[in-house]
C-alpha cells in the first residue's frame, strides 16, 4: 500500500470555506452583541460590522453557488444513503476500535455520507434561511414581508445563529477523526490530502 | 420667512426689527395711534379701544382654548371641569386659577364667556415686560402697587403697555405656561423660566444666540387659533380647530441625512417619536420640576402660626403647610409609552377606584395607532370622597369662613364647598387616593449630538424596557430562545470532548 498526495479542494473551494468561516464567526460575535448577550464594542459599531459582513456573505455564496454549477461541485452533495448506517456506526462504534473508515475518499466523492446530509443541510437551508432573514432583518421596516414582523425575524435569525455554532462545534471537532487529528484541517489549507492508493 | 435667513447680519437685522417695535417688523407700530394715547382707568377700556380698529377679533377669541378653557364643542374636555393632581381643580378657585385666563374677571361660574371687553389682549401682546396680572383677582392687573406673598406687584401703567403692544413672545407665552401649577416648572417639565433664554445645550430651536424661535414659530397661529402641540387633551375621537404643532411640519418623516446610519435612524420615525431621542432628559435648564404632590401631609404651621415651609439644599420648597410634602426633580429621564395624541382623563363626575393608582391623565394609544413618546408622569396624593368614590374638588382658595382650605384648613369644610360648586354632595368621609399624571414632553429639545444612542433603549435594561408590542434587539429576546440554543451548543459541545476523550481513551489514534 503506498500513499500518495491527491487534491481535493481548489483554492476556490479554500477560499470559500475560510472567508466564509471568518465571516460567520464575526457575523456570530456581533449578533451576540446586537442580541445583547453581551456588550463589548458598542451597539452602533456592532450593527454596522454585522451588515457589512452580511451583505459580504450574501455575495460569497452567490459567487459559490455559480462555482458549484460551472464546476460540477454540487454533486458532491447529493444524498447517498447505501453507507449512511456504516457511517454512524463508524463514529458510534468503530472509530474507538481502530475500524478502517467505512467510505473511500475521493476527489469525486469527497464527502461520506453523513458529511453530504450535513452539508446539504447546511448549504441548502440554514445558510439562506440566515441571509434571508438578515437580509428582512437589514430592510426592516422599509422592506416588510407580511405576516414577518420584526420580532419573528429576529426569533429565527437567532436561532439560525444557534445552529451556526453548533455546528461549528460538531464540525471543528470532526475534522479531527481524518486519518490522523490534522489530515483534514492541512487539506483544507493546502488543497492536499495523502490517501491511500492502490498500486496496480 | 426671514427667519431661516443665515449670518451674523441678517441675525442682527432680526434682533432689531424685534427689540424695537418702530421698525420694520410684523407688528404694526402701535405706538402712533390716538386710540391707544389716552389715559386708561381699566384694563376694559383698553380692550375696548383694541377692539376699535380690531373689529372681529372678540369673535375669533371667544372660540380658543385659551378663553373657553375648554374646546368648545366638548364639554368636560378643558381645565373647566377636569381636574389634576397639582392644585386638582379649577372650579371653586376661580379667582386663583383664573390669574392665567386670558380674561378679566372669570371669579366664578357665572363668568359671561360672551363678554367682548373681558378679553385681556395685553397678557399676550405686551412687549415691555410691565404687564402682569395678579395671582388672586381672577386675571386683572393691579393698579396700584400690591403685596403678594411677599413679592410686591408693581402698578401696571396700561397706557405705556397699550402703545407698545406688539407680536407675541416667549416671556408673553410663559408668563402663564413657564408658571402653571402654581410656580416656576412645576407642571409641565419641559417647560419653564430657563426657556426665556436658552442657551443651545437646553433648546437646539430657542438658543438665544442661535434660531431664537419664538413660541409662535412652531405654534402656528390663526384666527388667534394657537396651534396646540401633540397636547390637544381631547377625548378620542375629537380633532383640533387650532394647527398642530409636529416635529415632523419641518423635519419630516424622515429627516436623518441619507447615509446607512441615518437611513437607520429614519426607519425609528414610524414608532418612536422625535421627542424620545431628541428630549433626552427634561427640567435641565436649572429649574426643578414638581414630580411628586402629597396633599395629605398638607395642615402643618410654623411656630410663627404660619403654613411650615421646608426647603431642600437648593432652596427648593419640599413642604408647604398650604400644599403638603413635594418631590422636586432635575434632569429627569422620561417616562416613556405609547401615545396616539388622545388622553384619558378623570373630572370630578367620574367613579374611581381607590385601591388602584388614578390615571388623572394617561396617553391612549398603542403599536397600531401610536408612536412611543417621553412623559413626564406626575404622582399625586389627593383627597377622595369615600362613599361615592369621586375625586374631591375641594374648595382651597377663598375667604376664611367659606371653607377654603388656605384659610380655615379644614378638609372636610373644603371638601364640602367645593363639591357643593362642582355639583356634589361630600359623605363627610375623606380619603386619600394616589394618582398619575402623564405631561408629553416635546420642549427643551437637545442639540444633535445630544440627542439619545443606540445603546440608551438597545440594551438589557434600556430606556423603553417593558413597553409592549415592540421588539428592540439588544433589549427584548425570548429566554426561551436564548435557553435552547445555548443548550444546544452545550450539547454539541459535551459530545465533542466526551467522543474525544473516549478516542483517546481507547488510543486509536496515534
Amino acid at each position: 500500500m503506498k500513499t500518495q498526495k491527491v487534491l481535493f479542494f481548489s483554492l476556490y473551494e479554500r477560499f470559500w470555506h475560510w472567508s466564509q468561516a471568518l465571516l460567520i464567526f464575526v457575523l456570530t460575535f456581533t449578533g451576540l452583541e446586537v442580541h445583547g448577550t453581551m456588550s463589548v464594542m458598542g451597539m452602533e459599531k456592532a450593527v454596522n460590522i454585522h451588515n457589512v459582513a452580511g451583505w459580504a456573505l450574501v455575495v460569497l455564496e452567490i459567487f459559490t453557488l455559480f462555482w458549484m454549477m460551472t464546476s460540477g461541485q454540487w454533486k458532491q452533495y447529493i444524498p447517498r444513503f447505501e453507507k449512511l448506517v456504516d457511517q454512524v456506526k463508524y463514529y458510534a462504534v468503530g472509530i474507538f476500535q481502530g475500524a478502517p473508515h467505512p467510505t473511500v475518499k475521493t476527489p469525486e466523492a469527497k464527502h461520506n455520507p453523513l458529511q453530504r446530509l450535513t452539508y446539504l443541510g447546511l448549504l441548502a437551508a440554514l445558510v439562506p434561511l440566515q441571509l434571508i432573514t438578515g437580509a428582512l432583518y437589514w430592510g426592516y421596516p422599509q422592506y416588510q414581508l407580511e405576516g414577518f414582523p420584526l420580532e419573528t425575524l429576529a426569533v429565527v435569525h437567532t436561532l439560525g445563529a444557534f445552529g451556526f455554532v453548533s455546528f461549528v462545534v460538531v464540525h471543528v471537532y470532526m475534522t479531527t477523526t481524518g486519518h490522523t487529528v490534522f489530515s483534514n484541517l492541512i487539506a483544507m489549507i493546502t488543497g492536499y490530502e495523502e490517501t491511500e492508493k492502490e498500486v496496480h | 420667512m426671514y427667519r431661516q435667513a443665515t449670518g451674523a447680519l441678517a441675525l442682527s437685522l432680526v434682533a432689531l426689527a424685534w427689540s424695537s417695535p418702530a421698525s420694520a417688523g410684523d407688528a404694526l407700530d402701535h405706538s402712533q395711534f390716538v386710540e391707544l394715547q389716552q389715559p386708561f382707568e381699566t384694563p376694559e377700556q383698553v380692550t375696548e379701544a383694541c377692539q376699535s380698529c380690531h373689529l372681529d377679533v372678540a369673535e375669533d377669541i371667544h372660540h380658543t382654548k385659551h378663553w373657553m378653557w375648554q374646546t368648545d364643542d366638548v364639554a368636560g374636555s378643558g381645565k373647566r371641569t377636569s381636574m389634576n393632581n397639582f392644585c386638582l381643580n379649577v372650579a371653586g378657585n376661580w379667582p386663583r386659577c383664573t390669574s392665567c385666563h386670558i380674561g378679566y374677571g372669570y371669579s366664578d361660574n357665572k363668568f359671561d364667556f360672551q363678554a367682548d371687553n373681558k378679553i385681556d389682549c395685553l397678557v399676550c401682546h405686551d412687549t415691555t415686560g410691565t404687564y402682569k396680572k395678579f395671582p388672586t383677582k381672577a386675571g386683572y392687573p393691579v393698579l396700584e402697587d400690591t403685596d403678594f406673598m411677599g413679592k410686591t406687584f408693581k402698578a401696571v401703567d396700561l397706557t405705556h403697555v397699550a402703545l407698545n403692544v406688539g407680536e407675541v413672545g416667549r416671556d408673553n407665552c410663559g408668563t402663564c405656561h413657564f408658571y402653571g401649577g402654581g410656580g416656576d416648572g412645576v407642571k409641565h417639565g419641559d417647560m419653564d423660566s430657563s426657556l426665556k433664554k436658552p442657551s443651545r445645550s437646553l433648546d437646539v430651536h430657542m438658543d438665544v444666540d442661535g434660531l431664537n424661535f419664538s413660541c409662535v414659530d412652531c405654534h402656528e397661529t390663526e384666527d388667534h387659533q394657537v396651534g396646540g402641540g401633540t397636547s390637544q387633551r381631547l377625548p378620542e375621537g375629537h380633532a383640533s380647530k387650532a394647527p398642530v404643532v409636529a416635529c415632523e411640519n419641518c423635519h419630516t418623516e424622515t429627516p436623518h441625512s441619507q447615509s446607512e446610519h441615518s437611513a437607520r435612524l429614519n426607519d425609528h420615525t414610524g414608532t418612536v417619536a422625535c421627542q424620545t431621542c431628541h428630549i433626552p432628559e427634561y427640567a435641565r435648564g436649572g429649574v426643578p420640576t414638581k414630580m411628586q404632590w402629597d396633599w395629605s401631609q398638607a395642615g402643618q404651621m410654623g411656630e410663627d402660626g404660619k403654613p411650615l415651609v421646608k426647603k431642600d439644599e437648593h432652596g427648593h420648597q419640599i413642604y408647604n403647610g398650604m400644599k403638603g410634602a413635594f418631590v422636586m426633580g432635575e434632569n429627569m429621564v422620561p417616562t416613556y409609552t405609547w401615545w396616539n395624541g388622545n388622553w384619558s382623563s378623570l373630572t370630578y363626575d367620574d367613579v374611581i377606584d381607590p385601591s388602584t393608582v388614578l390615571g388623572m391623565r394617561t396617553p391612549n394609544g398603542g403599536p397600531g395607532d401610536g408612536k412611543i413618546f417621553p412623559f413626564k408622569v406626575h404622582h399625586g396624593t389627593q383627597p377622595y370622597d369615600k362613599v361615592a368614590n369621586v375625586l374631591i374638588a375641594p374648595k382651597l382658595f377663598g375667604k376664611p369662613g367659606s371653607g377654603a382650605y388656605w384659610k380655615d384648613y379644614d378638609w372636610n369644610a373644603a371638601a364640602a364647598a367645593g363639591m357643593k360648586l362642582t355639583g356634589h354632595e361630600f359623605s363627610g368621609e375623606l380619603g386619600w387616593v394616589e394618582s398619575d399624571m402623564y405631561w408629553d414632553q416635546n420642549h427643551m429639545v437637545a442639540p444633535r449630538e445630544d440627542a439619545l444612542d443606540c445603546a440608551d433603549c438597545h440594551a438589557e435594561n434600556g430606556r423603553l424596557a417593558g413597553i409592549p408590542g415592540v421588539y428592540i434587539p439588544g433589549q427584548s429576546r425570548s429566554g426561551l430562545v436564548d435557553m435552547l440554543g445555548w443548550l444546544v451548543i452545550g450539547l454539541s459541545g459535551l459530545g465533542a470532548v466526551g467522543h474525544g476523550g473516549a478516542r483517546m481513551i481507547f488510543g486509536r489514534k496515534k
